[in-house]
């Protein structure tokens, strides 16, 4: 029977990298992915146009604006004198905020007042409004603490643990080792039963000596396979182009693909037993990748979900692989701490394919 | 190839029918339009919230003080922290490694003496889980405007004289800064995306597959015939998964809607002529449908979650990634719903956005042409 089934992988294998095309596929988009999405996913604020409308005439202000263009975040500090070319840079997004200085502004600095500036931001990007606005806050309370005292006044001090320049790539590249593995492991398993399904071919092999269950580890090999060649790559490019620093080990990195490998494998199976077509086949992957992505907390984390959606993202597999990866990456995770994320993972295995299995049993008898 | 593409009405409505009729034959097409849209703007819509409240972190204090405290007491009552207290340091720090607490914040034993000495250190630190970048600089600024605030109740009436500067912040669009009032109309348009994906990436390719292409090649119909029934019984679909998008994000969302319904069909349908000929141009490029799904899979999603600008600033990205952009219709499409949903008047904007589009547009549907090949080989 191990013969067999070894014979079924082999020929899986042989599909999957036998022709260049499907070679490609599997490997140019994690490529592309890869170097490209690192340098877009971060939340910073940087290198942005705000436009001044200044109408103050005094010190101060000046010795303010010198301050805000001082700052990286904003490239561009653009001076208007009429409302009516703010608003306009606000409305067709010229600009990421408008700042209003009142004609009052350095008189009542030096008449010990409180002073006050008006900021706008653009209600259609509030976030990146609101994270460049707490940039301007701070130069304003720098500002207003030298002038009082000459020196910054005590505050509290900020140790950012595990990540301390808060690299947005060190959160991006282990996500998506994770991430887009998820592509070619959900592909190999179902729609590759799709396909022999609506080539007939899946028939062929049911009739063979080889029982469902069999023929299941034939296709989940393969899937568990690509997971592991796939995300080991991801990995190598983030630690060795993108320089993330790796605390875990590599045993227990590929140990958490495989058995990432088999839950996404039992789910693919599990859409290819419930789809006679592969158009059905790509539409069920897709209704299970895009969800799985946002509820795994990639893009906002978990905690920020409603209480429903929280639960939902404990029975995702990506919510725990991302856990482990960036664990292993950053957080020198060691054997027991993978293990909480692991177990998870095999428990929801062990649900879709024996799922995937009773709905195949029943196409064969 | 002839100069002016020859069009039939006759066979691009024979085209066409055919075209329906296969859609409707295959329930799949009808969950794409009607099911599909539903449960990805749900859980775009629930699952991506960049309003930060609630905040889990662990709290040590390690002055006995009253001052110690009573600014514990401010950190306590803020509703951007849940704050956990009395328990051990080990457990804090192996809370905040499995991401159950975002951070710790230490107020230290010489807390009350450097209030009194004064100095650059407030003893006070905090600790924060740098996985998570956004969440940390969050919490770092608001245990400092916390701390700021606190100071100043504590100082006033005091006899040192202080300047102060503040900043009033007004939101136009959207004044309470509800993050979900821009993210919606950006998830609308990655949706619209995914949906545009899996209506076209695979038709082409299956025709190869099952031979019937050779069929339709050895009839009158124009290249251009062929590929106006690719497009229109797909479009109308995708009306309809656009209706089903904007009944949930209104209706169930409540999301404000305060432009026009006309320009957003105008754009809707310079968007969905890109979309469908991106599909439309991996189908007919790659002829094979395994392919062509593992294509479409890496190429509508993730590029218009990261690229489109819903969430991630296009210009704090590098240049080149910036020029990448243009490609992605859906930067195009995110920016012109957000404006649509959320401003009444019309900035010129949406025109610029809606040239871009025709030309992506002409771009993925130019390309498919020159995939169909009308040849046998």
């Amino acid at each position: 029977m191990l013969q067999r089934l070894l014979k079924l992988i082999k020929k899986e294998l042989q599909v999957l990298l036998g022709s260049n095309s499907s070679r490609m596929m599997l490997i140019m988009p994690v490529v592309f992915q890869t170097l490209l999405f690192p340098f877009a996913g971060t939340m910073e604020v940087r290198n942005t146009t705000i436009v001044v409308f200044n109408q103050d005439s005094g010190q101060a202000s000046r010795e303010f604006l010198q301050r805000l263009e001082q700052t990286q975040a904003f490239a561009n500090v653009v001076m208007v004198h009429e409302e009516s070319r703010l608003r306009d840079a606000i409305d067709n997004q010229r600009a990421l905020l408008a700042l209003r200085i009142g004609p009052g502004f350095s008189k009542d600095i030096k008449a010990g007042n409180i002073a006050s500036v008006q900021i706008v931001i653009d209600g259609r990007r509030s976030n990146s409004g609101q994270i460049a606005s707490g940039y301007i806050n701070e130069i304003l309370g720098n500002y207003a603490d030298e002038l009082s005292t000459g020196t910054k006044r005590p505050s509290p001090v900020v140790r950012n643990l595990y990540n301390p320049n808060l690299d947005f790539k060190w959160l991006v590249l282990p996500s998506l080792v994770v991430i887009l593995t998820t592509v070619g492991c959900l592909t190999v398993t179902a729609m590759s039963v799709a396909r022999e399904r609506e080539e007939g071919t899946f028939d062929q092999i049911l009739v063979s000596p080889l029982t469902p269950v069999w023929i299941m580890i034939g296709k989940a090999i393969p899937g568990i396979l690509v997971a592991i060649a796939q995300g080991s790559f991801v990995a190598l490019i983030a630690r060795w182009i993108f320089g993330v620093p790796f605390t875990g080990s590599v045993t227990l990195l590929i140990f958490g693909m495989a058995c990432y490998g088999l839950a996404l494998s039992g789910i693919g199976l599990f859409i290819s037993s419930l789809c006679s077509t592969q158009q059905q086949a790509f539409l069920g992957v897709f209704a299970f990748m895009a969800p799985s992505v946002i509820l795994s907390g990639y893009v906002t984390p978990v905690e920020n979900m409603p209480s429903i959606f929280r639960w939902i993202s404990h029975v995702d597999p990506l919510f725990y692989m991302i856990l482990v990866v960036k664990g292993l990456f950053l957080k020198d995770f060691g054997f027991y701490d993978v293990w909480q994320n692991i177990w998870p993972m095999l428990t929801m295995s062990v649900f879709t394919l024996s799922a995937a299995l009773y709905m195949f049993r029943r196409h064969v008898a | 190839m002839s100069a002016l593409p020859s069009v039939s009405i006759r066979r691009v409505w024979a085209l066409c029918r055919k075209e329906s009729w296969q859609i409707l034959r295959d329930p799949s097409s009808i969950l794409i339009a009607f099911i599909m849209p539903v449960l990805l703007l749900f859980t775009m819509g629930y699952g991506i919230n960049a309003d930060l409240d609630h905040v889990p972190i662990g709290l040590e204090i390690h002055d006995d003080g009253e001052l110690a405290h009573d600014f514990a007491q401010a950190l306590m009552v803020s509703p951007a922290f849940e704050v956990h207290t009395g328990v051990p340091r080990r457990q804090l720090l192996d809370d905040v490694a499995h991401g159950r607490l975002r951070g710790i914040v230490i107020i230290r034993s010489d807390f009350s003496k450097r209030w009194t000495q004064g100095g650059g250190d407030a003893g006070i630190q905090i600790l924060a889980d740098g996985v998570e970048p956004n969440t940390a600089s969050f919490i770092g600024a608001y245990v400092r405007n916390t701390w700021q605030q606190w100071k100043r109740g504590r100082q006033s009436g005091g006899e040192q004289k202080n300047i102060a500067i503040e900043s009033r912040t007004r939101s136009w669009f959207n004044p309470s800064t509800i993050s979900r009032n821009f993210l919606v109309p950006g998830e609308i348009s990655v949706v619209m995306t995914i949906i545009g994906a899996l209506l076209t990436s695979l038709v082409v390719a299956r025709e190869w597959e099952r031979g019937t292409m050779e069929l339709l090649l050895s009839t009158p119909m124009t290249r251009t015939e062929f590929l106006i029934s690719k497009i229109l019984p797909y479009y109308v679909l995708g009306l309809a998964a656009m209706a089903i998008s904007l009944i949930v994000s209104i209706g169930i969302m409540g999301i404000p809607f305060r432009g026009s319904l006309l320009v957003l069909i105008v754009i809707l349908t310079a968007f969905l002529g890109a979309a469908l000929g991106l599909g439309l141009y991996i189908s007919s490029a790659l002829r094979n449908q395994f392919n062509a799904a593992q294509a479409a899979l890496s190429a509508a999603f993730l590029p218009s979650l990261m690229l489109s600008g819903m969430i991630y600033e296009i210009g704090s990205m590098p240049t080149i990634v910036q020029w990448l952009t243009h490609l992605i219709s859906a930067r195009y499409f995110t920016n012109s719903l957000q404006t649509i949903f959320l401003v009444p008047d019309f900035p010129m904007q949406i025109l610029e956005n809606l040239l871009a589009l025709l030309l992506l547009t002409a771009l993925w549907v130019g390309l498919a042409a020159s995939a169909t090949k009308r040849t046998l080989d």
